[in-house]
């Protein structure tokens, strides 16, 4: 079995794991952070999406030996201690989060989304979260919450 | 029966804290920061994972079954097979009923000889690991004879159509009849006659179906599983063939339902495996497992048959409902009958009739969906009721305005509902809403769409509905709350937590909802029928009122004031236009405590009970009462692409009394993005019974791209039958969104689409007059 090793939020790890493991398998399974979820095999549901080397990825299209020497960020690993990341705490403000499931990965890529457009605006959201769906809120304070989080961002 | 609201009463001066405030829930955090451990996210020690092998055909005979191959492999612990199992059943009843007969709905659990549906399990494996269960359904063996099967209603009710199970594909028959039809009729300056159709829907839930069983050192099947009904465990125990108090499920946070989570889904396999094994079994649908292992909603075919004046009074209202109930029957009798309930909708019909029929088909089987019939039903008698003003050449609201149900007038089955019927309000408020019609251009046009609805909220009151919650105060000033009601992503544990608040006086921070286990907490019902808040939470009040009382008194004597005059709030108690009475919420407890005063109360919530409605009638009290609305839409029709963009959506709802505005808003505006979704793109489509849609990339849930901001027009009439005078408005967001979509694109293109969903090759077809 080839050997990973990559850093997750901060910490080295280095883990066996089957050449056709994903790195979503390898991070909920071995590695216990599920806070990453999978919604569907196909990739379309966005419920999975981690940061790898500051890029937002879903961790269900990338295997665990391709993110070899990568550093990943879970959405366990964006809060600062108990200071939630400003975009955790603009989806707890704005109601951006009914069930949940597609939460983390909505936050992932949001946070992302921010990083790469200094001046998001409404539609940028909504063509950004194309890739991530929801099934309980119709985006409309998902929307609202990423554009208060990627002002906070700013701050 | 209580008095019926009278809208120009005074509203009590009610001053209120907690309820009615846009809180941050309760659930927030957790879920923010990914710490919320959901059903799927649990594991254990030489915990086995298991699958299930499924049918490939959705009609044929099981002539043969060889798992040998699949057991000998090294690390498959278990296979089962129906031949494994004693001669138990799979119930598909509705849960918690008391002193009601069970409809004969009873499903096997493996596939014995008859196959009816694409996707019935043949077989479980329970394997060391994920890997060696796939391995091993790849190594069972089976032929399956294609069997005779019938694939729509109307075929499945004709005679020689091949029989699904027992002796004829009927499945249920409801009728309303009420009034003079026949005179209603000869009284009408027209008659208009449509058929509507809708089509299958899936939840599609981002979390599929998973769960995790142990065997305890008690002999209990213990199962932690993402459900909307935890009490699914008598039904569970049956089907292993175990005491009910052997079966404990515990829920966890659940990641979405809208109906999808209301049947038992992987509980029966979980709680064989773990049985058959002694070792914990962990099974989580693929989203193909779940696209093919939950059932849909119903298609309908709806005809209506409206006799109307040339003053737009409708006189008469003849409606035939056909619903698809697929193979197994599950809940379509009591969808259709909210489809025959709500037939008319929110007008008062004199002379109404109602046939309504479910038929068993090869399909998959239907069953609960967010709307439960009452959305079917809104779908055609709004879309009707727009084909009626254009045959008698009168605009859309006055044809509504002149039929509107009132309040204190009668339902289609003759019951006067006890709360404010403000549907004219709505639909009014929601239509100006819309603002200045956005202007055509080029092969874009614009149309715009209205619908009005009543939808019940709480179950029928035939089945005599209770939920349970308990209230307790500790030493330290906190509170606990303690219901099995299930948190299905609405906040309905947040809700708790603040009715509780709000009567006990202390603040959110300080109160923790313990929820979902069907052992320990009281039993709260299920979390369906829009009835979570309404009934658990009447009961975490009532519970709450108690431990207040008694709380109250003792500080009345403390104080040497009259109870009256206690003031509880902000985790303080204090004498009214006293300052020097006062101590802090926790030293009251204390002082309760010493004395032995009861901290906690435990209390009983239960609706109105009634018998069942009139059979050949449908006269009586079907539910406690209704919520009222409206949503109007504007769309935009390209005529070349036949592309529907939404552009604006508006929902104005009676919700009675907000107990968090911030989750109102958030239902409303999810109802109307799967309201758009039934409307425009989602369609489960079976060819010949097999699924040709079983994942999200062909099954089209819409994106953040496609939804528009909803804007969401809150009013509160305080007139509800919940806590505080709050309504339901689960099911009701989503009801009058897709008609609405239907009656603006029809009024863009001025041709109708009469079934579900405007695809952009129907708009075109429509365009160019091909049928």
């Amino acid at each position: 079995m080839p050997t990973v090793n990559l850093t997750v939020n901060g910490k080295a790890v280095s883990a066996n794991v089957e050449a056709r493991t994903l790195l979503v398998n390898l991070l909920r399974e071995q590695l216990g952070l599920t806070g990453t979820h999978v919604g569907c095999d196909t990739s379309q549901c966005g419920a999975c999406v981690v940061h790898v080397d500051g890029k937002s990825v879903k961790a269900c299209t990338l295997l665990a030996v391709q993110a070899n020497g990568s550093k990943v960020t879970t959405i366990e690993g964006l809060a600062s201690g108990d200071k939630l990341h400003p975009m955790q705490e603009a989806f707890r403000e704005h109601h951006g989060l009914q069930c949940g499931f597609c939460t983390p990965g909505m936050v992932m890529s949001a946070v992302c989304l921010a990083q790469n457009h200094p001046n998001l605006t409404e539609k940028d959201v909504r063509e950004g979260l194309e890739g991530n769906l929801c099934r309980c809120t119709g985006y409309h304070n998902i929307v609202q919450a990423v554009l208060a989080g990627a002002q906070a961002m700013r701050r | 029966m209580s008095a019926p609201f009278d809208p120009n009463r005074n509203l009590a001066n009610v001053s209120l804290r907690h309820v009615g405030k846009p809180l941050v829930r309760t659930d927030a955090p957790g879920k923010a920061t990914g710490r919320t451990p959901y059903a799927g996210d649990y594991v254990m020690p030489g915990m086995l994972h298991a699958k299930v092998l499924r049918s490939p055909m959705p009609s044929a005979r099981l002539v043969r079954l060889d798992v040998s191959k699949a057991r000998a492999l090294e690390g498959v612990a278990l296979v089962l097979t129906a031949r494994d199992l004693p001669d138990r059943l799979a119930p598909t009843d509705i849960p918690g009923q008391t002193g009601q007969t069970r409809l004969k709905t009873d499903q096997q659990i493996l596939v014995r000889e008859r196959v009816r549906y694409h996707g019935e399990p043949l077989a479980l494996i329970a394997a060391e690991s994920v890997d060696v269960a796939e391995k091993a359904m790849s190594l069972i063996d089976y032929d399956l004879e294609p069997w005779p099967g019938v694939f729509d209603p109307e075929s499945a009710m004709r005679p020689g159509a091949p029989v699904v199970q027992g002796t004829d594909n009927i499945v249920a028959r409801h009728a309303i009849g009420k009034g003079d039809i026949d005179a209603g009729f000869a009284a009408a300056d027209m008659v208009v006659e449509r058929t509507y159709r809708t089509q299958f829907i899936e939840h599609a839930f981002l979390e599929p179906e998973v769960g995790l069983a142990w065997v305890d050192e008690n002999d209990v099947v213990n199962i932690r599983v993402s459900t909307q009904v935890i009490e699914h465990f008598r039904f569970i125990a049956d089907a292993i063939g175990v005491p009910h108090n052997k079966v404990r499920i515990m829920g966890a946070l659940v990641g979405g339902g809208f109906g999808g989570k209301e049947d038992i889904t992987v509980e029966i396999y979980l709680a064989l495996l773990a049985k058959h094994t002694g070792r914990p079994v962990r099974l989580e649908f693929t989203r193909e497992d779940s696209f093919v292992g939950h059932g849909k909603r119903h298609p309908f075919i709806l005809t209506y048959k409206t006799g109307v004046k040339r003053n737009g009074k409708i006189t008469a209202l003849d409606v035939r409902l056909v619903s698809d109930a697929g193979a197994y029957v599950f809940l379509s009798p009591y969808v259709l009958l909210y489809g025959a309930i709500a037939a008319p909708g929110p007008y008062l019909i004199e002379n109404l009739k109602v046939d309504a029929v479910s038929v068993a088909t090869n399909n998959m089987y239907t069953s609960a969906f967010r709307g439960f019939g009452s959305a079917q039903a809104c779908v055609a008698y709004e879309q009707q009721m727009d084909e009626v003003a254009q045959a008698i050449g009168i605009d859309r609201l006055d044809l509504r305005r002149r039929n509107y149900l009132k309040t204190g007038e009668p339902t289609a089955t003759g019951y006067r509902v006890p709360s404010a019927v403000w549907t004219e309000r709505c639909a009014d408020i929601a239509w100006q809403a819309l603002g200045e019609k956005t202007p055509a251009k080029g092969a874009i046009r614009i149309g715009r769409g209205l619908a009005a609805y009543q939808q019940s909220y709480g179950r029928l009151t035939f089945l005599h509905d209770t939920s349970e919650a308990w209230v307790g105060v500790e030493v330290d000033g906190t509170v606990i709350v303690r219901s099995g009601v299930t948190d299905i992503g609405a906040g309905q544990a947040s809700a708790l937590a603040q009715i509780a608040i709000e009567v006990l006086g202390v603040n959110m921070e300080n109160v923790v909802v313990y929820n979902s286990d069907s052992a320990v907490t009281p039993l709260a019902g299920t979390t369906t029928a829009t009835r979570a808040l309404y009934m658990t939470g009447n009961a975490a009040r009532v519970a709450a009122e108690a431990v207040r009382g008694r709380l109250v008194a003792r500080a009345a004597k403390a104080f040497g004031v009259p109870v009256d005059d206690v003031v509880l709030a902000d985790n303080k108690v204090s004498a009214l236009d006293r300052p020097d009475k006062a101590m802090s919420f926790a030293d009251l407890v204390r002082l309760c405590a010493t004395e032995g005063i009861q901290r906690s109360e435990l209390a009983m919530f239960r609706a109105p009970f009634t018998d069942r409605l009139d059979p050949a009638t449908g006269q009586g009290q079907a539910f406690a009462d209704f919520t009222y609305g409206a949503h109007a839409i504007e769309v935009a029709v390209d005529t070349e692409t036949g592309e529907v963009t939404v552009l604006k959506s508006v929902a104005c709802h009676d919700v009675g009394q907000c107990i968090n505005p911030a989750a109102v808003e958030g239902q409303i505006e999810g109802g109307a993005a799967q309201g758009q979704g039934y409307a425009l793109s989602e369609e489960m489509i079976y060819r010949e019974g097999r699924l040709m849609t079983p994942s999200l990339s062909e099954y089209l849930i819409p994106t953040a791209m496609d939804v528009p901001v909803v804007k969401s027009i809150i009013l509160e009439s305080r007139s509800g039958v919940g806590p505080f005078g709050a309504k339901g408005i689960g099911e009701p967001a989503l009801t009058p969104v897709a008609p609405a979509i239907a009656n603006a694109v029809a009024d863009a293109i001025g041709r109708r689409i009469h079934d579900l969903p405007i695809t952009p090759e129907k708009v075109v077809r429509a365009l160019h007059g091909i049928d």
